[in-house]
């Protein structure tokens, strides 16, 4: 495989190290792009009024204000079902779990659940949520359905974090005889605090930004109204984005930059607050 | 006095590991309660439409007269839209990686990082937007005879919403790769290329193919997107200048629709999301599989 010509195979390297280079940053201008072209189309329909302004059909005076607080009051409900259960069951499977084939089929099983697509989630929502449990489409089917969505995410993130908090602090713990809830209460869950929240705040932006659930749900509507009980429709971000872009005036796509404008100005804000969480944990605890 | 606060504190112990224990159980729940909703409605499904008319049959056509069931044409959009952004994702998915672990600076990398995960957590409607009003306008210079909607809009798309993913999973394999295997190369007098060929990509072969198969997955049952850039029209075709639709993208008509509750038009999504959870399931198994399976250990 090796010739036996060193100016050949130098030549070779220094190629392909070359268009290895252009191609990554090559791709990395694709980011650029899109945030270009989303930032140029949506900037002037960009103003307090849209923010303010219920959806419309008329382009000029559609706003965000239902889809904002619908994102809102879904979000605040995701994190309440979604990050107890989500952390408790990483700490089950780390701190408690016996090595056994029931705890191999939970790993297994959370695994393949991060990796069924979201719509399928949107349809199971829709038969428990929405039709069995007839919490139509409120805004706690939709909670509940992104919920068992990133589910499988804060698991696994958590489950990360709590792992990296070395053996020694729970020895010590034990050695000075607490048991074994204290040690995970007291010591383990506090170090694992900011790893814990990273993925926390990371699936968080992954419910804001999904779609296709809610789509299937029936959260695509007319809404023209800001929730005001568990119980209202409502609609978020994404769809009135999807809305807008799936007109075919040109004026509504203006309109769909500018609700991803404000989208994605909320996800920038999480993934900062994530990126501060992760270099404090990495300062403070240093083993 | 000891016993007692003793024995409670044991009861204590005892409660919270159960209810830990209870959370991590629901995830089987979850799967349990996907895969009975998903047979139960597509059987009542195949009561009515013979299972060969639906996995054979060439014409998909629910919600008009006549009807007919054949989930081909959605398969093959499906699979148009997986093919084209496997093509773009997993080359250049890999080169990421490649440059990433062997020739970036830890200062590149600090910059490409970061950038990579934003590119991850864009959500997917925002992409679509972007084939419609960026891409598909580009690809409609260059053949003036493409559709509104086409399947390579939404193949590039779809490619370079995984591609992040692709870099970052053949990252962590190359990485995992000891230091000492590309030592003992360099001290053979290869250079980076070959050690690359020749010993990176070899011994991290199992996580990179486990990432690619994972991508693939992803983009099979990819939704927005698609249902944004590649259309509405269930099409038997392998030209990526029409219009097509996905399986995923045509559960999200029929939801967006008023269609009755309960008749067969409404029956199809349980059949097809069964279809498209069987194979995602596959995939995602599959790829664990390799993942474990072919991994060589390093120790």
């Amino acid at each position: 495989m090796i010739k036996n010509n060193l100016k050949n195979r130098k030549k070779i390297d220094s190629i392909f190290k070359v268009a290895s280079k252009i191609i990554t940053w090559s791709s990395l201008v694709v980011l650029a792009v899109l945030l270009y072209h989303v930032s140029i189309t949506g900037i002037s329909k960009l103003s307090l009024d849209f923010l303010n302004n219920f959806p419309s059909r008329f382009p000029h005076k559609a706003g965000i204000k239902s889809a904002l607080s619908g994102s809102i009051w879904m979000l605040t409900f995701v994190t309440l079902i979604s990050v107890p259960i989500g952390v408790l069951s990483a700490i089950y499977l780390e701190e408690y779990s016996k090595k056994n084939r029931i705890t191999r089929f939970v790993e297994i099983n959370i695994a393949n659940l991060a990796g069924v697509p979201s719509i399928v989630y949107g349809i199971l929502g829709l038969a428990i949520f929405v039709r069995f449990f007839q919490l139509d489409r409120s805004v706690l089917a939709g909670s509940f359905t992104m919920s068992l969505l990133i589910l499988p995410v804060i698991i696994i993130s958590s489950r990360e974090a709590i792992r990296a908090v070395p053996k020694s602090i729970r020895l010590g713990a034990y050695a000075v005889g607490a048991t074994k809830y204290q040690t995970i209460r007291h010591h383990v869950i506090p170090i694992a605090l900011p790893g814990i929240l990273t993925g926390v705040i990371l699936s968080m932006s992954r419910a804001i930004g999904e779609t296709a659930p809610l789509i299937m749900i029936g959260a695509l509507t007319y809404v023209a109204f800001v929730p005001e009980t568990v119980m209202d429709p409502f609609t978020t971000l994404p769809i009135q984005v999807f809305n807008w872009a799936s007109r075919p005036q040109a004026a509504f796509h203006e309109v769909a930059a500018a609700g991803i404008i404000i989208l994605l100005i909320v996800l920038l804000f999480m993934n900062a607050i994530a990126i501060f969480l992760r270099n404090y944990s990495n300062k403070k605890y240093d083993f | 006095m000891k016993l007692i606060f003793k024995r409670k504190s044991k009861l204590k112990e005892i409660f919270f590991e159960k209810i830990f224990a209870l959370c991590s159980y629901l995830s089987i729940l979850t799967t349990v309660l996907i895969i009975y909703i998903l047979a139960t409605e597509s059987f009542q499904f195949f009561k009515q439409i013979p299972i060969t008319d639906f996995l054979f049959g060439t014409h998909w056509e629910p919600l008009l007269e006549p009807k007919s069931f054949g989930v081909l044409p959605l398969l093959f959009g499906t699979l148009l839209i997986v093919i084209g952004s496997a093509l773009i994702s997993i080359p250049l998915g890999l080169i990421i990686a490649i440059y990433l672990s062997q020739y970036a600076s830890s200062k590149a990398r600090r910059i490409i990082k970061p950038i990579l995960e934003i590119l991850a957590g864009i959500p997917t409607v925002v992409y679509g937007y972007f084939a419609l009003t960026f891409i598909t306008p580009i690809i409609r210079i260059i053949f003036p005879d493409a559709e509104i909607f086409n399947a390579l809009s939404g193949s590039i798309v779809v490619g370079i919403m995984i591609l992040p993913m692709v870099a970052s999973l053949c990252d962590d394999a190359l990485q995992a790769v000891p230091k000492s295997l590309k030592q003992g190369g360099y001290a053979l007098g290869t250079t980076s290329f070959e050690v690359i060929k020749g010993i990176l990509i070899p011994s991290a072969f199992s996580g990179i193919i486990s990432s690619f198969v994972l991508a693939v997955s992803r983009a099979f049952g990819e939704t927005m997107a698609v249902t944004l850039a590649a259309g509405a029209t269930p099409r038997f075709t392998i030209n990526p200048l029409e219009s097509i639709q996905t399986m995923t993208a045509y559960i999200v008509q029929v939801s967006l629709g008023d269609t009755p509750q309960g008749g067969i038009e409404y029956q199809t999504i349980f059949a097809v999301a069964g279809l498209l959870f069987i194979v995602t399931l596959m995939m995602n198994l599959f790829s664990n599989y390799i993942m474990h399976k072919y991994r060589e250990v390093y120790d």
